[in-house]
């Protein structure tokens, strides 16, 4: 550390905080690094996490507290880029359950959220013309860079009152008919279609059952093969089953980076499989379901990354490295004729899932 | 949506309960009948009493379907490769040597081809003895050849579904089986060739979200479970107990998504009677 002649900053300095918050980086650390080494890196994480936003909190403190001393700044700036480095350590090891943690991090960005940072000229549209509207399926117009573009996205809600609004974003069979109704305009009127998937799964409940929920996620499968223009499908937070699948045909599918995709909840799968819904940590191990394993499966084209700990911790970060990837992906795919692109729609889903010996 | 269950817990809704006394003999679950086996046989597996309609494995049904009880297999040879190599209690790779083993099937899926009432037809069979019927990427694999075939071909397509959905122990792979058959079926009914969906008991999850309820007709057999989210499943969600009824074949008929429900002594005339009636193709297609 540099000593300098400034009172002010020495005082600072002898306050003994960021040496004791240096030291608790490390103690974080040796803890991290010692039981990646026993083998349980699951409880390791969450509570390395644990930590490291302890001291990020207090950094932010010091921040404020600082003023105008520019040496403090300089030092604690040293130490968040510690504390940032660490985090890539651990989220890099990070297994599939705390993924799954941090998809459905109540802090994550959600579907008006990336509207609100990737897009302008927003205008909601509603109703599926048959029954009603479903606000946990979002639809709209917007421009990206510009250009007319639907929207279409699951939302979830933030506080207690928007969660139960948006019935924490499980569709009915209404918002899925909502959503090919405008993907029929999009198409209508030569449109680029942007969806962003995030929802633990379509609404499992009676009325949904009696409007046909699973008519109309099959529907969805089949005509969104059949759209003539760009589709591009971004996974941000829980990929939920068929109710995920519902809006994510798409010439493009992409994930990002602490995302999931799954044919079941890890509950459900623990509470079937091992008829105990606290096997959820083994459960998501076996299903296989964060952005590696799918690009790895050729379930998906691109991981897009996230800033360190999550896209909840830097909405613009994380905003910057989407809009980038959509940007190059619409671009590509505005080249194609009509026919290329349903070829390759095809296809891309023709050629999944090949797992089988055939003798 | 995948709800593939043990079939030790599954709630006994094929009224096979065998009394074990005598072999010979089977007791109706829904009105208590003793029934000879060789009359239920001959009675399509339908109790004489009450109409219940037992379940049947796949090559029953292509053989009460088919001319003659006559058809060819195809596509047989697909077997899994458990990509995930998937553990819970028991492995995957175990349980899918034991179905294997008891129904001779590499999965849960026979294509077929035969003649209904003279005319060539092509079968795609659910068989659910087999992991629940569960779809994975030998399922989605086997379903897709069987509708690019007759959309190439331009011959008449049945699916019959008998499946509790994806199958949980291919993941993610299991899910995008639906996306598949989907787009399949997209390129099949641009083609303006026939499709008829046979809904038996049970249909559920994954396998009626895609391709279950896309047919030209969608049919179902009297008192069979279809839907989407497993009953248990809502029950939980909502914290009430279903109504009497709530998604067998006749309450989906009532809610607008089946065409018809059909009678298994009808349903190969019925099937027939379609095809006629969709042998004309609109212009252009
Ligand atoms: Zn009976």
């Amino acid at each position: 550390m540099t000593e300098t002649g400034d009172p002010g900053q020495q005082s600072w300095r002898q306050l003994g905080i960021l040496p004791a918050i240096e030291y608790w980086i490390a103690t974080v650390q040796g803890f991290w690094a010692a039981s990646a080494e026993t083998n349980s890196y699951m409880e390791a994480s969450g509570k390395a996490e644990q930590e490291l936003e302890k001291i990020e909190q207090q950094i932010v403190q010091l921040e404020s507290a600082a003023g105008d001393n520019q040496e403090a700044h300089r030092q604690l700036a040293m130490l968040q880029e510690q504390v940032a480095n660490l985090r890539k350590q651990v989220t890099a090891a990070m297994g599939p359950w705390q993924r799954t943690e941090l998809a459905r991090h109540p802090q994550r960005p959600y579907m008006l959220d990336w509207v609100e940072l990737m897009f302008t000229d927003w205008s909601e549209l509603h109703g599926d013309r048959r029954f009603g509207d479903d606000p946990a399926l979002v639809c709209g117009m917007a421009k990206f860079h510009g250009e007319d573009v639907l929207v279409i996205g699951h939302q979830k809600g933030r506080d207690v009152k928007q969660r139960v609004h948006r019935n924490f974003g499980q569709a009915n069979p209404e918002g899925y008919r909502k959503a090919m109704r405008l993907m029929r305009l999009a198409e209508k009127f030569n449109r680029p279609i942007f969806t962003f998937v995030d929802t633990q799964g379509a609404y499992p409940g009676l009325g949904a059952e009696e409007r046909g929920q699973a008519e109309a996620i099959a529907y969805n499968l089949r005509e969104m093969a059949k759209l003539t223009v760009p589709v591009i499908v971004t996974v941000t937070g829980e990929g939920g089953s068929g109710g995920a699948l519902a809006i994510a045909i798409g010439d493009r599918v992409l994930m990002l980076e602490n995302s999931v995709y799954s044919v079941i909840s890890p509950e459900g799968c623990a509470s079937i499989m091992w008829r105990d819904s606290t096997k959820r940590e083994l459960a998501a191990q076996a299903l296989r379901i964060t952005a590696p394993d799918m690009m790895e499966m050729g379930i998906i084209d691109a991981i897009v990354p996230e800033p360190p700990g999550g896209a909840h911790r830097d909405y613009q970060g994380a905003a910057a490295a989407l809009d980038a990837v959509l940007q190059t992906n619409l671009a590509e795919l505005k080249k194609l004729t009509v026919q290329q692109l349903l070829d390759g729609r095809y296809n891309k889903f023709r050629k999944m899932a090949q797992f089988f010996t055939e003798e | 949506m995948s709800w593939f269950k043990r079939q030790s817990q599954d709630f006994d809704t094929s009224g096979e309960r065998k009394v074990k006394t005598e072999g010979l003999w089977v007791k109706c679950d829904q009105c208590r009948q003793i029934i000879w086996k060789k009359d239920l046989e001959e009675n399509l597996h339908v109790c004489p009493k009450c109409d219940k309609h037992f379940r049947i494995d796949a090559r029953t049904r292509l053989a009460q379907l088919f001319d003659n009880g006559e058809y060819t297999m195809e596509d047989g040879n697909l077997s899994s490769t458990d990509p995930l190599k998937f553990t819970d209690l028991k492995p995957y790779a175990a349980r899918l040597k034991a179905a294997q083993k008891q129904t001779g099937l590499k999965d849960a899926i026979i294509n077929a081809r035969g003649l209904i009432l003279g005319k060539p037809v092509i079968i795609s069979a659910m068989e659910y003895s087999f992991i629940g019927g569960s779809m994975g990427a030998v399922v989605g694999e086997t379903i897709t050849r069987a509708i690019e075939k007759a959309t190439k071909e331009r011959i008449p397509i049945i699916i019959i579904s008998a499946s509790g959905g994806a199958r949980m122990m291919e993941g993610t792979i299991s899910l995008m089986t639906l996306a598949k058959i989907s787009a399949a079926l997209a390129r099949l009914d641009q083609a303006g060739m026939p499709f008829i969906s046979v809904l038996t008991d049970p249909t559920t999850g994954g396998v009626t979200a895609s391709f279950a309820m896309l047919g030209d007709l969608n049919i179902g057999e009297p008192g069979a479970l279809i839907g989407f989210a497993g009953p248990r499943v809502i029950e939980q969600t909502i914290r009430q107990k279903l109504p009497e009824g709530f998604q067998r074949s006749e309450f989906l008929l009532e809610h607008g998504m089946l065409d018809a429900v059909v009678h298994r002594r009808d349903l190969k005339n019925y099937i027939a009677r379609a095809f006629e009636f969709m042998a004309v193709r609109k212009q252009g297609a």
